[in-house]
């Protein structure tokens, strides 16, 4: 067993040599595996930003004006019409009486309302689909506003059904995205072993003539490899740090014109030890394919 | 004890560097392998020490026989074997020491044992007091004089040496044949090739002459 653990810790001591060795070739390669993690990273991280807004405001509403001179008993009329309509999940309704004395309540409102001859107020309903797609949404804004005594129709926060549907669409391209990338880190990988094996060509048959094993030869390379993902993933998250770090602001400010608040913050712990661990994976997957290509079949091993 | 049984080796290309060959040498021989360039001398050690396979017949090594190794007994038996080769094989980017400390590595003997075992292997070629020294700065003699600490200090019972006094001049070779002699006085078993007919000649007890493939004598 300590002999088992003294072969591992040499070997991670011959990897960490091995990449010692080579600074430029392993900052580089560092810096392609870092940037390709980025990707899905940051995505993770925006993703988490946006589910707030998402989550936070509920399905759209659409809200009914009525004209002013709709009589009460059209106002009723038109509840239960809007009641009985499908794709309608709920109807509140706002008289222009509630909203006159809503208004007024307004500090800088109140003298002008007082001021004006009559309420100027309609009635209206504020509407709840049922359904969250915006096409659906915006078909049933037009049909209500064919409705009899009907004067103004408007759709209030369907930028959060868009948003969602942009959300889903993200996700996907997200989840490509990385699997297109997590292949790319592999090539990386296998190409930086690749050249590992053919610098170190003869040590390597001078091991196999002295009796090492495919395992003793292969231990090194693979400590290497997962390294490389593991540091790769550490430059990954300072990548996505910094961005997260610049992006904070700007993007509250872009919130805040939306009215909804929306935090950035840095990866959190479940997020970054799922990347460093599928990064550092993806390096011993790399090399292992690496030393099965150009170190197993080595003349010397038959 | 080695044993070549009718054994023919034909490489890819068509040419027959071994044909029906079939020798014998014993536990403690000192053997010596002679003959011109491209008789098969080197062919044969590679076969001994698994580099290559025969074409027919079979190659036994302590009654193992070497051609029907499987690829996981493969390092196990090598590590039994010394072998200098003809090029020596030094590792120019470690020390004196670290290149003799490598088998034992491989073989995963605990470090401070290790480390006594080199300092033996290096006392033992007369290079202890450039242990520390890189193989570049090291003469052509003392370069084989490695070698050959790398390939004794796993202690085996068979060392062999693919024309260890290749470019070397008269007297490094003598003193290069005297480390083969000591070894083969111990109980190992000396296997050695050479191009020169006057190299160990008065000390090898078995003396296998090649040509063109086959056995002269």
């Amino acid at each position: 067993m300590i002999s088992w653990l003294a072969g591992h810790f040499d070997a991670l001591r011959v990897a960490m040599r091995r990449l010692i060795a080579a600074p430029v070739n392993t900052l580089l390669s560092l810096l392609a595996i870092g940037i390709a993690l980025s990707t899905p990273l940051g995505g993770l991280v925006l993703f988490a930003a946006t589910q707030g807004i998402a989550g936070s405001s509920a399905l759209p509403q659409i809200s009914v004006f009525m004209t002013l001179d709709t009589g009460k008993n059209d106002v009723v009329a038109m509840e239960s019409k809007l009641k009985r309509t499908q794709g309608v999940d709920s109807v509140r309704l706002l008289t222009r009486e509630t909203t006159l004395a809503r208004m007024r309540k307004t500090e800088e409102l109140a003298e002008v309302i007082d001021a004006l001859p009559r309420n100027p107020f309609p009635d209206a309903f504020v509407v709840a689909p049922a359904v969250a797609e915006a096409a659906a949404i915006e078909q049933m804004a037009a049909q209500l506003k064919t409705w009899p005594k009907v004067d103004h129709v408007q759709i209030d926060s369907a930028w959060v059904v868009r948003l969602n549907a942009m959300l889903r669409l993200g996700k996907t391209v997200l989840v490509a995205l990385s699997i297109l990338l997590g292949f790319g880190l592999v090539a990386i990988i296998f190409s930086s072993t690749r050249s590992q094996v053919l610098a170190l060509k003869n040590e390597i048959e001078v091991s196999q003539l002295l009796g090492a094993t495919n395992a003793f030869i292969s231990r090194p390379f693979l400590y290497v490899g997962w390294l490389q993902g593991l540091l790769g993933g550490f430059v990954a998250w300072i990548i996505v740090a910094t961005l997260t770090s610049a992006l904070r602001k700007p993007m509250a400010d872009l919130a805040k014109l939306y009215d909804v608040s929306v935090v950035i913050s840095l990866p959190d712990s479940v997020a970054t030890l799922t990347v460093l661990a599928v990064a550092s994976a993806l390096g011993w997957v790399g090399t292992t394919i690496a030393l099965r290509q150009h170190l197993w079949r080595s003349s010397f091993n038959r | 004890m080695i044993k070549f049984d009718r054994v023919s080796k034909r490489y890819p290309h068509g040419i027959d560097a071994l044909s029906d060959l079939s020798i014998e040498i014993a536990d403690g021989d000192l053997a010596i392998v002679s003959g011109h360039s491209g008789a098969g001398k080197s062919t044969l050690l590679k076969m001994i020490t698994a580099m290559e396979k025969p074409t027919v017949g079979t190659v036994l090594v302590n009654g193992q026989n070497v051609g029907a190794l499987k690829d996981a007994g493969l390092p196990y038996y090598r590590r039994n074997l010394g072998i200098v080769f003809q090029d020596q094989r030094l590792l120019f980017d470690r020390s004196a020491f670290d290149n003799v400390m490598l088998p034992l590595t491989i073989s995963g003997f605990p470090s401070t044992e290790a480390a006594k075992r080199v300092n033996a292997a290096l006392d033992k070629v007369g290079l202890l007091a450039r242990a520390k020294a890189m193989p570049i700065a090291l003469s052509g003699g003392e370069q084989q004089r490695l070698a050959i600490a790398r390939a004794v200090v796993n202690r085996p019972k068979l060392l062999i040496a693919d024309e260890p006094s290749a470019h070397l001049d008269a007297r490094t070779a003598l003193d290069i044949a005297q480390i083969f002699i000591d070894f083969h006085r111990v109980g190992v078993t000396v296997m050695v090739s050479t191009c020169d007919p006057t190299f160990l000649a008065a000390e090898a007890s078995c003396r296998i002459a090649l040509d063109h493939g086959r056995l002269t004598r």
